[in-house]
């Protein structure tokens, strides 16, 4: 353990140092090979255009390594991949996809995420604004909004033991010690084991998300909620508009923009969802989605390096259109710098 | 923000009590594994942990002692003592003899169990069984009663999870994970962020764009590609292919899309006179990024810090692809993931596991919320 607490430090130290002298040697290095003072005027000139050429990439050089090793390569990778078989050697065109298709599991996965990707971001979108409005009114909505905000610090496992304690079920008549069915037992209703029952475990599963991510939500429509000029939301009062008028008529429409961005942002979270499933089902009981089923093909019977690749392909084509969408986005507003 | 005049009383007693129930929705499932934690191991599986501060009955069992302590009184048979022996008292209120009908007397009456036989089990243990026969055999009756215990709050179970259950151990081994990995990237990012948004070059659009593309490309597809590439080069080198530098530099792979991402929306909104005339004055671009970005560019680094820490404390997926599952590697998230598997039903155990793993989050969540929520802010709505 002293080794590993060790070794942690070094790496840090070797780390950080690491980049600063690569980034400063880099730099000295450019200026030495092209100086740009104590030469010639137009030596001099010729010098600092070259320099401009060479810095910028000598920047964002290790940047550009790291991301094409772990990110952009692995991209194409799985690409291939997918097209391969188990241990991934032979060509097997399509038969992964095709297996895909046709297995109970996967079919039974693209249900739950779709069901997932139709009810979160909606869930929490809709509650995030219905807070962010209300804790908005009173005094002690800075406190409202932290405490709603906190669970976004809180892991996945962290959250699934957290709720797995909420859903813990005890034979009727016993003494319940999860919380929903103490409530159910003391009104008279039969207890549950809610993460097996077909079906509804998979909502059970996804309060959990909801319960995470609604922060988030509140957050981010909070502050668009309080760009909103003064002046639209006096008009619709002197207008005599009601509260839901000026809810629906005057805010919502205001923020769509940062609406779509808070809906985008938890569909993608939704599309990678895993943890979650893994800890409270591992997918039995017909709760399987895509990530969980791709890690477990990674490592089942030895790992089936084509069939995980091929169900990660089918997450990254969902996430296609956001990134799409994202990136005109980001050009629309940075095309003048 | 204005509200409609009129029915102003009611409608904002309205908005408390409607703030008051999602507080309450959203603080609860987290306050109840808080004090579960504490509990007494015993105490959490007999009652709710929301009637932890009450009284908790459970049904126990317990035997009299063996026909050798009788003694002769009135010519009958009696043993006499105290149910609890020198441990410690409870209250008890019903009891019985047959597991079926554990508390079929009230306690203080005396119960017929036959053949003349009595037992009066009083609500403090002491008991008096008596008989016209004497009592035989060196096995006493068996008992069943019902009895509350004062609530008992306890710090063992955290000395249990963190001494004996290995969540001490995982502690530091996610610590070894996260500081690195958030560190690392962070100059990495920032030198990458200042190109990207004040030097010129060709295919810088391009750059940024691809940048934004892998903003959202989902962990998923690296991860069968990077397996094998550290299976790869670890047995080329004879070396394992888990090991904590390797889960180190994908940690900053995986997080450089979105520092970068972050830190040039931030660096690109600085003033622009401010590096013009850095630049008139003859400061090369080093030094413009070391003396004037750098640090102006302070509570960004830190939202970024936070999120990464966030991300790589919190994270499993990452951790059981690309760590092994052993002591001296194993992480929290995935301590606490086997233990759900191994110790399914021992709350005591999970929920003080799992308030381990999650505080330091919520320690740093509280006391640096103020960057957390500016790096969200930046991350989300400038960008789209």
């Amino acid at each position: 353990m002293a080794a590993q607490i060790f070794s942690a430090i070094f790496v840090i130290i070797v780390g950080v140092g690491g980049c600063v002298a690569y980034f400063w040697g880099a730099n000295k290095l450019v200026d030495l090979i092209f100086p740009s003072r104590g030469v010639a005027g137009a030596a001099a000139i010729d010098n600092l255009r070259r320099q401009g050429l060479v810095r910028p990439w000598l920047f964002v050089g290790p940047a550009m390594i790291i991301l094409t090793i772990y990110l952009i390569y692995p991209v194409v990778e799985t690409l291939r991949l997918s097209f391969l078989d188990r241990g991934g050697i032979n060509f097997v065109g399509f038969a992964n996809y095709e297996w895909a298709f046709g297995d109970r599991e996967f079919r039974n996965s693209i249900l739950n995420n779709i069901i997932w990707l139709a009810v979160v971001p909606a869930a929490c979108t809709f509650l995030g604004l219905i807070i962010a409005v209300l804790t908005d009114k009173i005094w002690w909505g800075t406190i409202a909004k932290s405490l709603i905000f906190l669970p976004l610090a809180i892991s996945f496992v962290g959250a699934s033991v957290i709720w797995k304690f909420i859903y813990e079920y005890r034979g009727e008549g016993q003494t319940q010690i999860g919380i929903l069915n103490a409530i159910i037992q003391h009104f008279g209703g039969q207890p549950q084991v809610w993460i097996s029952l077909p079906f509804w475990n998979n909502f059970f599963l996804m309060v959990i998300l909801i319960w995470i991510q609604t922060g988030f939500a509140m957050v981010i429509l909070s502050s668009a909620l309080r760009g909103i000029p003064e002046e639209t939301l006096e008009a619709a009062v002197i207008d005599g508009a009601n509260p839901f008028q000026i809810f629906w008529k005057i805010m919502v429409p205001q923020i769509w923009g940062t609406i779509a961005v808070v809906w985008t942002t938890i569909t993608i979270l939704v599309l990678k969802v895993f943890d979650i499933v893994l800890t409270m089902t591992n997918g039995q009981w017909n709760s399987q989605v895509l990530a969980n089923l791709m890690f477990d093909w990674m490592f089942r019977g030895g790992g089936d390096f084509g069939r995980g690749a091929t169900i990660a392909i089918i997450i990254m084509i969902a996430v296609i259109p956001i990134m799409v969408w994202n990136i005109r986005q980001a050009n629309k507003e940075t095309g003048g710098h | 923000m204005a509200v409609a005049t009129g029915n102003s009383f009611a409608s904002r007693f309205g908005v408390h009590i409607a703030v008051l129930v999602f507080v309450a929705i959203w603080t609860i499932p987290t306050l109840g594994i808080l004090v579960s934690s504490l509990r007494d191991k015993n105490q959490i599986i007999a009652s709710g942990w929301w009637n932890s501060f009450s009284s908790s009955t459970q049904t126990e069992a317990g035997r009299l002692p063996a026909a050798s302590t009788q003694v002769e009184k009135d010519g009958k048979f009696v043993l006499e003592g105290n149910i609890f022996g020198d441990g410690a008292k409870r209250n008890i209120s019903a009891f019985g003899v047959k597991s079926a009908a554990p508390t079929q007397y009230p306690a203080s009456t005396t119960a017929d169990l036959g053949d003349g036989v009595t037992l009066l089990l009083n609500a403090d243990g002491s008991f008096v069984m008596a008989s016209p026969k004497a009592f035989e055999g060196d096995r006493g009756q068996r008992v069943y009663y019902a009895s509350s215990a004062p609530p008992k709050f306890t710090t063992d179970n955290y000395k249990t999870v963190l001494f004996s259950e290995g969540i001490g151990r995982s502690f530091m081994n996610s610590l070894t994970v996260t500081i690195p990995a958030t560190v690392i990237p962070i100059l990495i990012a920032a030198f990458a962020a200042y190109a990207l948004a004040w030097m010129r070059f060709p295919g810088r659009a391009l750059l940024i764009a691809v940048i934004i593309g892998l903003l959202v490309v989902p962990l998923q597809m690296s991860l069968i590609p990077l397996l094998k590439l550290y299976n790869g080069v670890g047995s080329f080198f004879g070396m394992p292919s888990k090991t904590y530098l390797g889960i180190w530099l994908a940690h900053t792979g995986f997080g450089l899309p979105f520092a970068i991402y972050l830190l040039r929306s931030y660096i690109a909104g600085l003033p622009r006179e401010i590096m013009e005339s850095a630049r008139i004055d003859g400061a090369s671009d080093f030094e413009i990024f070391v003396k004037i970005v750098l640090p102006l560019s302070f509570p960004v680094l830190a939202s970024f810090a936070i999120f990464q820490f966030l991300w790589v404390w919190n994270d499993l997926l990452v951790a059981m692809v690309f760590l092994g599952t052993e002591a001296d590697q194993i992480v929290l998230t995935a301590k606490l993931n086997a233990l759900l598997g191994s110790r399914g039903g021992d709350w005591e155990i999970l929920t003080t596991s799992a308030f381990v793993t999650i505080i330091v989050p919520l320690i740093v969540f509280f006391s640096l919320q103020r960057y957390f929520v500016r790096g969200l802010l930046a991350g989300s709505v400038k960008g789209g």
